[in-house]
């Protein structure tokens, strides 16, 4: 009966399907092939500060946008509604501090809404007095038109997701989602043997910095002859990934476990841990919780990084485009490190919270650890 | 013979109407599940099913209490999500320090609670946009307070309570804590809602509550006290997640409308009047059976809630029903 | 729930009407202090002509939605499926427009056909399978989420240039999206005013038990209410799609629409109870959340005290005129 219900729901879902599904590609060879060769390329620029290092040599111009005296300086943000990005934002600030030339810093928060982001925008062409607008977009294609009319009237940086248009001044991203998908899927074939028991962890589908994380992960696992016992979304809830994983378990045998980002791995590290089992190759993220976790444990790890420092850049860009010199563009490609058991050590750090983003490239600025909740 | 015949009937057939139909559908899923995945009738299988399920159906009986009195209580998940960050903060990774943060939390709910009720009783503003209110209010505060990201684990001592279980037990191999908590927290509730004069005084208002406040009910002191539970049993449910799967600032989200989806499967009546404790936690274990089982059959999340949707819409539509023909009878 | 409340006139009642003056005194009051945000802030570049009109153009997908929820709230009902709605009617669009000029049409119709669908549903499952609407419409919210996020898990599609004439166009100087809001608010004053229909919405939701004596069938107004409130629903669908460019299936819940609907309609003065309110009141409410939100935005206020005060602000709005009542309260 119950396969009868699921079938026919299935070839009812699969008739339209077809039609419906739209063009981007999260699974492009090509890009995947781009960042995998990014991946091993060495930056440019001071290798003690990868947030002002750049892969690849193209730079824009800026001088038509120089201008003396005090700047001010317009941020548009998607929100701060995750932990990466209250990490992020707070690497911001503190660098805006550091900016002697940065007179005013106007930040306006979407809360997660699309809609919300193009008001704000709206608002500060109206009246914000901006020199310069940085935008940390929702969504590529919704704020796509909000930043075309922006283009127009003042330089503009985009960072973390990106747009569908190239009239920003500057992008600044690391290698991006395949990037982070090969990282941890080379990791998990090169520590288990071929033909052994993977689960794969998502948070949410429809993300595209997060489809291609899964969709390049995917490849690496497969191409390794590695079995996929299966794919879940855990909406970024602890509760629901340690159920998943209990519920696996008890099934049959996990020899690994791949996650698209990091915030849930403890729990589902507890999962094995609470059902007395041993802990399996793990894929996590920088969070201190995991990073510790893991040493405490013993795991076998990698923790693939996006990192937060992107924020830091975004600001550096600002200024420098408004003394006009030449940034990297129209792409800022930031180096994309992964922790691993060789430097574990160097990120961890117990005064920080449990979501601190290691990968901060905060640790020499005026006021850490305060202003990220540590002691 | 033939009178006992009769009687026999009489009284079985008496007897199947008046059962809740929940249990009877709770108990096809059980069934379901198990066909599905023998595992399940392992001791690991249906008390990990039963400690998961604990902190909604906690959630689910104290939010029975504002929906029997006639109204809503939307906050809380957001009460919950308060709980786990606050006590994080508040713990500051010292395990002695659980000993107090809880009763804080306990004290936190009541405020919440207290101020819900007191909004509506005396502002006199729809428990709906109260909570809703209310809600957006908690959830701010605690991100507000955490600086938007948690800044402490939550200690072991704070975690017993959702996360151990009690092994090498005879007979069901493990116990989970929580399971213990779901029994004595759902007997409290079972006794305060239909053995005392405050179960009474609040299914009078949700009733009626003008012929409520003419028969001598204080409406505002039994409202205020719905409110009061429901935010209470938030600060146990939330006690129990955070224990289960540690600090995060989403893990209230979405709990409100599920707790009413479940005291609505298990028969209560929205706007008041009827609803039971015992059935209300069989309405939060057949939700989380249905999920359960919709897992196992692989099927993916839109499936999922789409038949949570049309589930709802029946489990209404059936009480309804009931509730006609007997008031017809 | 079957008795006659008491204190529920049967004929309208208008002694001093506070309750009608109770949304413009909250609109002044929040445009002042709006105006003295920028002041006090230096920021007066903010009080121009423009900028006022952007504060307006920030909520108009919230203030349509907020027009049909109206109507329904009006027959003491309640619409919850509206934030998923409209995601659908913009995936729905942008997928069927999927660029082409020549689709838009098409594609409309298709979504306004949705909406009434959908509609028809919601009212008959309220009137007649009895499901409370709060229920009744939150079901069918999962349902329509769940079609949807079988089908699409990312932007789908995408509105020809010429569509996007609805939310970036301008008529007489004026944005277009902003003049049809004020249409659509007009169309819907216009009905609940001076037609036979809208007297009779107003009867329903106030006292159903005489409507009926008067012989004014409840279901077909409960119906119709939602089938009102859907089209309105769709309508912000289409007018996100032509703003985005695009739709997803994320954009209605995560603009949280279903909820700031209802919270738009009752801080204009409209008693979830039903049959008392109107228009005027639910487009100040809209416009108090514009302003509101621009406020935050002025004083640069941190984005989670934001979140704070905005759950403040709704009780308090809707506390400012319910405290006088003498309602029962739920």
């Amino acid at each position: 009966m119950h396969k009868l219900v699921k079938h026919s729901l299935a070839l009812g879902l699969m008739m339209s399907l077809p039609t419906m599904v739209m063009a981007q590609n999260f699974d492009d060879p090509i890009e995947f092939a781009k960042q995998k060769e990014q991946l091993t390329m060495t930056a440019n620029g001071p290798a003690n500060k990868p947030w002002e290092q750049y892969i690849g040599d193209r730079l824009a111009s800026t001088q038509r946008f120089a201008k003396k005296g005090g700047s001010t300086v317009c941020f548009s943000n998607a929100g701060v509604n995750n932990p990466w990005r209250v990490v992020g934002y707070t690497d911001m600030i503190e660098e805006v501090a550091l900016h002697s030339d940065i007179k005013a810093f106007i930040h306006v928060d979407a809360e997660g809404s699309d809609d919300k982001q193009i008001a704000d925008i709206n608002d500060l062409l109206a009246g914000g007095n901006c020199d310069i607008l940085i935008v940390s977009p929702n969504t590529t294609a919704a704020l796509t038109p909000a930043v075309e009319k922006a283009c127009q009237q003042l330089p503009v940086i985009v960072f973390d997701r990106g747009v569908q248009t190239n009239c920003p001044v500057t992008f600044i991203h690391p290698v991006g989602g395949y990037g982070f998908g090969i990282q941890g899927a080379e990791f998990v074939a090169a520590n288990v043997e071929k033909g052994s028991n993977v689960l794969m962890l998502r948070i949410l589908p429809g993300v595209d910095v997060l489809e291609t994380r899964y969709s390049s992960g995917l490849r690496v696992l497969k191409e390794a002859g590695l079995n996929i016992i299966g794919t879940e979304f855990t909406g970024a809830d602890n509760a629901k990934t340690k159920s998943i994983v209990e519920d696996y378990l008890q099934r049959g045998t996990i020899d690994a476990v791949w996650m698209d980002a990091g915030a849930t791995a403890v729990a589902a590290i507890e999962a094995f841990e609470d059902g007395g089992y041993d802990i399996p190759v793990f894929v996590g993220e920088d969070q201190q919780d995991f990073l510790q976790k893991w040493k405490k444990m013993d795991i076998t790890a990698i923790a693939p990084t996006y990192p937060t420092y992107q924020w830091r850049t975004a600001i550096i860009a600002a200024s420098r485009i408004l003394q006009g010199e030449s940034v990297p563009g129209p792409e800022w490609v930031l180096p994309q490190a992964s922790i691993t058991k060789a430097n574990l050590d160097e990120f961890i750090n117990e005064a920080m919270p449990p979501l601190h983003y290691a990968m901060c490239g905060c640790e020499d600025m005026p006021n850490y650890p305060q202003a990220w909740g540590g002691k | 013979m033939n009178s006992l015949v009769t009687f026999a009937r009489r009284y079985t057939s008496i007897n199947w109407a008046n059962i809740n139909p929940v249990y009877f559908v709770l108990a096809a899923l059980i069934v379901a599940i198990i066909l599905n995945n023998p595992n399940f009738i392992e001791p690991t299988g249906y008390m990990n099913f039963l400690k998961r399920a604990a902190p909604l159906a906690i959630l689910a009986a104290g939010q029975l209490y504002v929906i029997v009195s006639g109204g809503f209580d939307l906050s809380v998940g957001s009460m919950i999500t308060l709980v786990v960050v606050g006590s994080s903060m508040l713990t500051n990774n010292d395990p002695a320090a659980t000993m107090w943060v809880i009763p804080v939390m306990f004290g936190m709910g009541a405020l919440v609670g207290l101020i819900n009720g007191m909004v509506v009783c005396y502002l006199r503003v729809p428990s709906l946009i109260t909570t809703l209110g209310m809600m957006i209010t908690l959830n701010g505060f605690a991100f507000l307070w955490s600086g938007g990201a948690p800044r402490g684990y939550l200690p072991d001592t704070f975690r017993f309570f959702g996360r151990v279980s009690y092994k090498d037990i005879p007979l069901i191999h493990m116990l989970p804590v929580a399971l213990i908590v779901l029994v004595v927290v759902g007997l409290i509730l079972y006794w305060l809602m239909h053995k005392t004069n405050l179960g009474r005084m609040i299914h009078a208002i949700g009733d009626n509550p003008n012929t409520a406040k003419l028969a001598g009910v204080s409406v505002n002191q039994a409202r205020i006290s719905a409110f009061i539970v429901s935010s209470l049993s938030a600060v146990v449910a939330g006690i129990l997640l955070g224990g289960f799967a540690g600090v995060s600032t989403s893990v209230g989200v979405g709990y409100e409308l599920q707790a009413i989806t479940a005291a609505v499967l298990g028969g209560a009546v929205l706007l008041g009047g009827r609803g039971s404790v015992p059935a209300t936690i069989a309405g939060a274990l057949t939700l989380m059976a249905i999920f359960t089982l919709l897992n196992f059959l692989g099927m993916p999340q839109p499936v999922r809630q789409i038949v949570q949707g049309l589930i709802l819409i029946a489990a209404v539509a059936l009480t309804m029903r009931r509730k006609g023909k007997h008031a017809n009878s | 729930m079957n008795t006659i409340s008491l204190d529920k006139p049967l004929i309208k009642r208008r002694p001093f009407s506070f309750e009608k003056w109770a949304p413009a005194l909250l609109l002044l009051t929040a445009i002042i202090l709006y105006v003295v945000a920028c002041i006090v802030t230096g920021q007066t570049q903010y009080l121009t002509l423009d900028n006022l009109l952007a504060v307006v153009g920030r909520s108009i997908a919230l203030g349509i939605t907020a027009i049909g929820q109206t109507f329904a709230i009006l027959v003491a009902s309640i619409d919850l499926s509206v934030a998923s709605l409209i995601s659908a009617s913009a995936v729905l669009s942008s997928v069927v427009m999927n660029g082409n000029p020549d689709m838009v049409v098409p594609a409309i119709v298709l979504a306004l056909i949705l909406g009434a669908v959908v509609g028809l549903l919601n009212g008959l499952v309220i009137t007649q399978l009895k499901v409370n609407p709060l229920i009744a419409t939150l079901g069918m919210s999962l349902i329509i989420q769940g079609v949807l996020s079988a089908f699409v898990s990312n932007f789908a599609g995408s509105v020809p240039e010429e569509f996007q004439f609805f939310a970036y166009g301008s008529v007489f100087g004026l944005p277009f999206g902003t003049v049809f809001f004020f249409g659509l608010a007009f169309l819907a004053f216009f009905i609940l005013r001076y037609t036979r229909f809208g007297s009779q919405i107003y009867a329903v939701g106030g006292n159903p038990d005489a409507a009926r004596f008067a012989g004014i069938s409840t279901t077909k107004m409960i119906v119709s209410a939602h089938i009102i409130c859907s089209i309105c629903a769709v309508i912000a669908g289409l007018y996100l799609a032509s703003r985005l460019r695009s739709g997803a299936p994320w954009i209605g819940s995560d603009g949280l629409y279903d909820l700031e609907s209802i919270a738009v309609v009752v801080i204009g003065g409209t008693i979830l109870a039903g049959g008392r309110g109107g228009i005027w009141g639910t487009v100040a409410g809209m416009l108090i959340f514009s302003l509101v939100d621009s406020f935050f935005n002025i004083i640069e206020i941190d984005a989670f005290v934001k979140q704070v005060l905005r759950g403040v602000i709704i009780v308090a709005a809707v506390a400012f005129y319910s405290v006088k009542s003498r309602r029962a309260v739920a």
